[in-house]
């Protein structure tokens, strides 16, 4: 692998101890994974923000570190609403160390968001190379964007950031971003709602594992894609997907796929895990809402208040700039929560039975919030908690 | 005697062999108090790695597992260096915030090389240098 000649002098310890380790780390990964150079980086997103996540020592590790990222970098979601945690029911000793975590990043020049949802802060385009880590948003920005990035860990991401730079391998190189396998789809020909998409996203997962699908016989939306994408990346391990005429790199390379696999897949197959079963909360915007979603979800609980815990999840960016959005969804008695979501949130398992209109929440809930779930609409979601 | 593999962390560490047929999780696998191997049914349960030359395929289990290995250094009961058949992310990444030396694709296909006998890893040029046990033939 071919380092170039401030590489090489950060490598060894010129620029200090910090961007030494860190080159090490992005030096040996390129090494690991075959990468002939290092390529510049737009934006990054780092993991292993969670104090229950690190630990101890996670922490430890950051606050020994003395650098700063040299490109726009945010954090994967935490615990707790970083403002809001009290009411959220968080205990005292689990928000001080979450905090701890935070100001760590913080010192190393990250920027104060803990989201699944960058791309709604940061300009990402098609070809941007990115080091990402949370596997809805790197799904998102490969798939739906045509941005370039493997799904990092959390300290090749944080290494990534302060250097500018990621090995070049993987998905950051055209050859390796053509699909493996059709999945067909037959029943949603017309547009459904977000949920279907990601119940779609839920089934696809399982069937394609690890491979690179490309979907016939959809017609989704931008909101419809996230949906899918961070389904897929939940029960599969899918970080890039394309849908025929509708993502930006099937349009343009128009991919030959005669002589791939092909698993037909129904509506009524899907739809299957839609039950109708009593439920104690419910909890929207997983992955976080985009503007669109917020304010959807507003108009439909105008006028209507909520008679069980009511969660809805969006970046801090989102939930700022659409103050008259957010106060019509509170107005209800429903929550708006940034940071944090009900993956990752101990807020959550308090509960019995929570419903999700997310695919994503779907796969996730029962292991990480200790809850059984329901998946539905949007309107049923809200239905089944509002008057 | 020098074999050459593959620098992946950087640094010099010396220490007897600790040899593992299977992958190590560190994460759940290794205590970070002890440096003790507590995985239920590991081929080294129980054992220590502490101070070792520690020799395994590659790593498995959680991301977090790089920070157990920066436990162990901080505890003072991390390997001495770590030598993997191919190296992964986790251990990698491990051994480098840690300062532990790590090499990889080296050829220790030598009867001779086992547990116990102290050997050298150097990081920086890929080298691993040991002394052969003399290997006593089937009995007469």
């Amino acid at each position: 692998m071919h380092l170039d000649k401030d590489d090489e002098l950060i490598l060894s310890g010129e620029y200090g101890e910090t961007k030494a380790k860190m080159m090490e780390i992005l030096f040996a990964l390129g090494k690991v994974f075959g990468a002939e150079r290092m390529v510049p980086i737009r934006s990054a997103q780092v993991s292993g923000a969670s104090y229950k996540t690190i630990g101890e020592w996670g922490l430890k590790w950051l606050q020994s570190l003395e650098a700063r990222v040299v490109v726009p970098t945010v954090l994967n979601p935490v615990g707790m609403d970083r403002m809001r945690w009290r009411e959220m029911g968080i205990g005292y000793s689990f928000a001080q160390k979450q905090q701890e975590v935070i100001d760590a990043y913080v010192r190393l020049g990250v920027k104060m968001e803990c989201t699944c949802t960058p791309y709604y802060l940061h300009i990402t385009s098609y070809g941007d190379h990115l080091s990402w880590s949370e596997s809805s948003a790197v799904a998102y920005a490969n798939s739906v964007i045509g941005a370039r990035t493997n799904r990092e860990g959390g300290p090749s991401a944080l290494a990534a950031a302060i250097i500018g730079k990621t090995p070049e391998f993987g998905l950051h190189l055209v050859k390796n971003r053509q699909p493996q396998v059709v999945i067909e789809v037959s029943g949603m020909e017309t547009e459904h709602e977000t949920a279907c998409y990601g119940a779609l996203g839920y089934h696809a997962g399982k069937c394609v594992g690890n491979k690179i699908p490309v979907f016939s016989g959809i017609r989704p939306k931008r909101d419809h894609l996230k949906a899918m994408g961070a389904a897929m990346a939940a029960t599969g391990a899918v970080a890039l997907f394309h849908v025929d005429g509708i993502t930006p790199e099937s349009r343009i390379f128009k991919y030959d796929v005669s002589g791939l696999e092909k698993i037909s897949v129904d509506r009524a197959d899907i739809m299957t895990i839609f039950e109708d079963v009593p439920v104690d909360a419910v909890a929207i915007g997983c992955p976080h809402c985009s503007p669109e979603e917020l304010s959807q979800i507003a108009d439909l609980l105008s006028g209507r208040t909520v008679k069980i815990p009511f969660y809805v999840f969006a970046s801090r960016g989102v939930i700022e700039k659409y103050p008259d959005a957010v106060a019509r969804i509170e107005k209800s008695g429903a929550r708006v929560y940034a940071d944090t979501c009900m993956v990752v949130s101990p807020a959550m398992e308090q509960y019995q039975t929570i419903m999700v209109s997310s695919g994503k929440a779907f796969a996730y809930v029962p292991n990480m919030c200790g809850a059984a779930v329901r998946i539905g609409t949007l309107e049923e979601c809200i239905d089944a908690a509002a008057r | 005697m020098i074999v050459r593999g593959r620098g992946i962390s950087k640094g010099t560490g010396s220490g007897p062999v600790l040899i593992s047929a299977a992958p190590i999780s560190f994460l759940s696998g290794v205590d970070p108090d002890t440096g003790i191997i507590v995985e239920i049914g590991h081929p080294l349960q129980g054992k220590s790695i502490s101070g070792t030359v520690l020799v395994f395929p590659y790593g498995k289990g959680s991301t977090v597992g790089s920070y157990i290995i920066y436990a162990l250094v901080q505890n003072g009961h991390a390997p001495a260096a770590i030598i993997n058949r191919e190296a992964e992310p986790i251990i990698a990444v491990g051994a480098i915030i840690s300062g532990v030396p790590m090499i990889d694709r080296v050829d220790i296909d030598n009867p001779g090389f086992r547990d116990g006998i102290v050997a050298t890893v150097n990081g920086d040029t890929g080298e691993l240098e040991y002394e052969p046990e003399a290997v006593s033939g089937p009995p007469a």
